[in-house]
């Protein structure tokens, strides 16, 4: 009789001890990236990563979004990540000149435009960039230019229609373009520049007033790159290759970015 | 030192003041009532009092923003009457201040009003005073430590206001950002001299005010 229950004693705890070696080994197979993304790629970003995931078996993609500008800060203090992917060729350049590159090198993946919002049930009407001068425009948000692109491409478009100084006073810098989103959606402020797939992606809440035109800023092109410092270069590549392969490039029309010319 | 430091630390006293004389004007009122008034519901003021400080600061600025914002409850009806909005103004980061800092000026001087000899009120009506006179001649100056303890403690969480100000008034350059704002964005922006200058400068402020804090009353911290 306590023979028996010593063997089923012992039973156990091997079967317990096996099932934790197992987990263990299980864990340690599990490759993981971290990719930091310039907010804007949100959507479009965290749907590629359940394809990718869903394609390739114990992979686990990490999402860091923000904007542009303090992700590339992030990693330049040594931020442990694989992937950078940003909504402006500067903040790559820079990483690149600091020499952060796998190989130097990053590539061009999509193109985005730059668009006026409003809120959908907006008291005002707004038809263009002009009408911003209006007095019954009181508050304007766009992301603070020092480090967000979008607030970089919305400086040069008001700029370029003799703007920026005029309405000064009534701007709201946001800190990253979803927060610039966030603020019309909820009808904080009267007005927003952000990128027309954000504007899509809120289209239930805002309304797009005007479309840049396309000599009023920089384009809207968005680098992605493998960075040096990365543990696991090939899976980084891989990522990266999906990205840029048939189906990454469906989901980013999906979303409304549009293709590298 | 830098305008931009400046600026902020101005901003930060600024707002500090403002929410500080708003805390004490409710606060000792409510803690009078809490003290020595019996009514009902009063368990429940007095929790909903104290709950901005056990609540992030996060959720107290969801729920300033749902009542305050330009389509809050509040807000909203602000807005179409004065066109006015408190959101991303220094007014915001007056208000998120004062809802963080008023529970702690609440409990430190209905604390000292409860330790009061109840004689000594009780004899103060006996003698035919009325219930102003009592509070401003007997209640107030037997309370003076507490609340002045309770003022201090206030201003100084008042000027170290983040999460709800972040939600409320932005971060706004020149604007609304306050010392714990503009020290956020110089350290996430690698900017550490800076932040180094007014790291030091609001552990050196604050500092002093706990210890006249402390030397108010011994009872509290």
């Amino acid at each position: 009789m306590l023979r028996k229950i010593s063997l089923r004693l012992a039973v156990t705890v091997l079967a317990l001890l096996l099932l934790c070696f197992t987990t263990m080994v299980r864990a340690e197979e599990q490759q993981e990236i971290t990719v930091s993304a310039a907010i804007s790629l949100k959507n479009a970003f965290e749907e590629i990563g359940k394809q990718f995931a869903a394609k390739h078996r114990g992979v686990k993609i990490y999402f860091n979004f923000g904007a542009s500008g303090d992700l590339m800060k992030q990693i330049e203090a040594g931020a442990p990540v694989d992937i950078f992917a940003s909504a402006a060729i500067k903040e790559m350049e820079e990483i690149k000149q600091k020499k952060l590159l796998l190989n130097d090198s990053f590539q061009r993946f999509a193109v985005n435009e730059v668009v006026l919002i409003m809120p959908l049930k907006a008291s005002l009407s707004l038809n263009s960039f002009d009408d911003l001068k209006k007095e019954a425009v009181k508050r304007v948000a766009v992301g603070n230019p020092k480090t967000v692109p979008a607030g970089r491409y919305a400086q040069e478009i008001l700029t370029y229609f003799k703007l920026w100084d005029t309405i000064k006073d009534k701007f709201i810098l946001a800190e990253n373009v979803r927060q610039v989103v966030d603020y019309v959606a909820r009808g904080e402020v009267d007005a927003g520049i952000v990128y027309a797939t954000d504007a899509l992606a809120m289209a239930h809440k805002v309304q797009t007033v005007a479309t840049a035109p396309v000599q009023s800023h920089q384009p809207v092109v968005y680098p992605l790159a493998v960075l040096k410092q990365t543990q696991n270069s090939s899976l980084a590549k891989l990522f990266i290759e999906f990205v840029a392969s048939p189906e990454g490039k469906r989901i980013l029309q999906q979303c409304g970015f549009n293709p590298v010319k | 030192m830098e305008t931009s430091v400046l600026f902020s630390l101005r901003l930060s006293l600024q707002v500090a003041l403002a929410a500080t004389v708003l805390v004490m004007l409710a606060g000792i009122g409510l803690a009078y009532v809490l003290a020595l008034k019996k009514f009902p519901g009063k368990d429940f003021l007095d929790t909903l009092l104290t709950l901005p400080l056990v609540l992030p600061p996060t959720v107290i600025g969801y729920y300033l923003i749902i009542l305050f914002g330009r389509n809050g409850l509040l807000g909203s009806a602000l807005y179409n009457w004065t066109g006015f909005s408190i959101m991303f103004t220094w007014y915001a980061a007056v208000l998120a201040s004062f809802v963080v800092a008023l529970p702690l000026m609440i409990k430190t001087t209905r604390a000292a009003i409860e330790s009061i000899d109840k004689n000594l009120i009780n004899a103060s009506y006996t003698l035919g005073h009325s219930e102003t006179a009592t509070l401003f001649n007997i209640i107030l100056p037997l309370a003076k430590k507490g609340i002045i303890a309770g003022t201090v403690l206030s201003f100084a969480r008042a000027m170290g206001e983040f999460g709800a100000t972040l939600m409320l008034a932005g971060n706004i350059p020149g604007k609304t950002d306050t010392m714990p704002l503009a020290i956020y964005t110089s350290a996430s922006s690698g900017d550490w001299s800076k932040a180094n200058v007014m790291v030091i400068f609001f552990t050196l402020i604050s500092g002093s005010f706990l210890y006249i804090a402390n030397r108010f009353s011994k009872r509290f911290v």
